[in-house]
């Protein structure tokens, strides 16, 4: 059996977005994200343009999950934060439980900028996210009347 | 694990593509790369070895249409099928909604095919899922060489529990648009379970 989906609502996602919104601002990142350790995209802010936040969403769950399983190997937990410095673009990593916080920043911020407002907001991140997690479908999914046509209809 | 998000009305789940080395995972991906529109798919990320084997993990979002006003996507992620990348594998099985074992018809690789199978089996159970309750897909690749196995003879090794079989050329495309379906349809309906 697969795990039980998780379910963004609205509102939450909204609250979501508000917080990163304000950790943006404050680090004066380019983009910030948030994303599941599995890589799915939770939600992201800031100057996304072009920028593929799916691919990158993916790229950094495997990166934490390749060297949370180093950090295993050498008798560690995990490593809570991950930095990737560029010459130009730098990108900020914080495992916080089951999410990951990504800030994508430039040369009008810091690492350590970056970090001390990570820091900040991860504690409210975590309880948002604890309440997502008690979500259920409460006889409301939208799925439970999917038929075999609707999804033989996503192939035609 | 699937992910709903109610405010852009997106479903979100993972499908993983596991299999001994050059079985031909890669190849599904990359002929779904080719013949999907690129409105509808995102980049196809490979994490290779100079030459091409996988390293780490491919990663391709698909856009697969509308259910009940919900986009689905799927994402694909393959596997490193070398026996030494096991750790990688394990990593790669977090989160995921369904499965694809890609088995490699010739003769010479079926030793390859059951180790595979029982490495995959061994790593979801450390991840707490059983494969016999996880929508799942037994794909037989290569049908187009010589030395193969009949697929009589390859299911009746391979099959584990009446788990849609599929004869697929993944190289032209063959089966591999009906592997992704057959597994798709599985993951869509455990959403009806809810």
């Amino acid at each position: 059996m697969a795990d039980t989906p998780i379910l963004l609502r609205e509102k939450q996602y909204h609250q979501i977005k508000a917080v990163l919104a304000r950790l943006r601002m404050d680090s004066s990142a380019r983009v910030v994200f948030l994303v599941d350790k599995d890589g799915q995209e939770i939600a992201s802010q800031g100057e996304v343009g072009n920028l593929d936040t799916t691919s990158l969403a993916s790229l950094a769950a495997g990166n934490v999950a390749a060297t949370g399983g180093m950090a295993a190997l050498i008798g560690e937990k995990e490593f809570p934060t991950l930095s990737h410095e560029g010459e130009k673009e730098s990108i900020h990593i914080s495992v916080i439980g089951r999410l990951l916080l990504v800030v994508v920043f430039d040369e009008r911020s810091s690492l350590g900028l970056v970090k001390l407002r990570s820091k900040q907001v991860s504690q409210q991140l975590a309880a948002m996210f604890e309440e997502i997690v008690a979500e259920d479908f409460d006889n409301d999914s939208p799925f439970a009347e999917i038929t075999d046509e609707d999804i033989d209809s996503l192939f035609s | 694990m699937t992910f709903i998000n109610y405010a852009s009305r997106e479903i979100n789940c993972k499908i993983v593509y596991y299999g001994p080395g050059l079985c031909g995972k890669t190849t599904n991906l990359q002929y779904i790369f080719d013949s999907t529109a690129p409105q509808a798919r995102g980049k196809l990320i490979s994490l290779a070895t100079e030459t091409d084997r996988t390293l780490f993990f491919d990663f391709m979002p698909l856009e697969l249409g509308t259910v009940r006003g919900f986009k689905t996507r799927f994402h694909l992620y393959t596997v490193p099928g070398q026996v030494f990348y096991d750790a990688s594998r394990k990593l790669i099985l977090k989160g995921v909604d369904g499965v694809v074992f890609v088995a490699d018809s010739q003769e010479e690789r079926m030793d390859a095919n059951i180790e595979s199978l029982y490495n995959l089996e061994e790593n979801l159970q450390s991840q707490g899922y059983d494969l016999l309750k996880l929508p799942y897909v037994l794909q037989l690749n290569k049908r187009d060489l010589g030395n193969i196995i009949p697929v009589e003879d390859l299911a009746s090794e391979l099959q584990r529990k009446g788990e849609p079989v599929i004869e697929a050329v993944a190289s032209t495309g063959q089966g591999v648009f009906d592997t992704l379906k057959a597994v798709a349809k599985q993951v869509l309906t455990e959403l009806r379970k809810g």
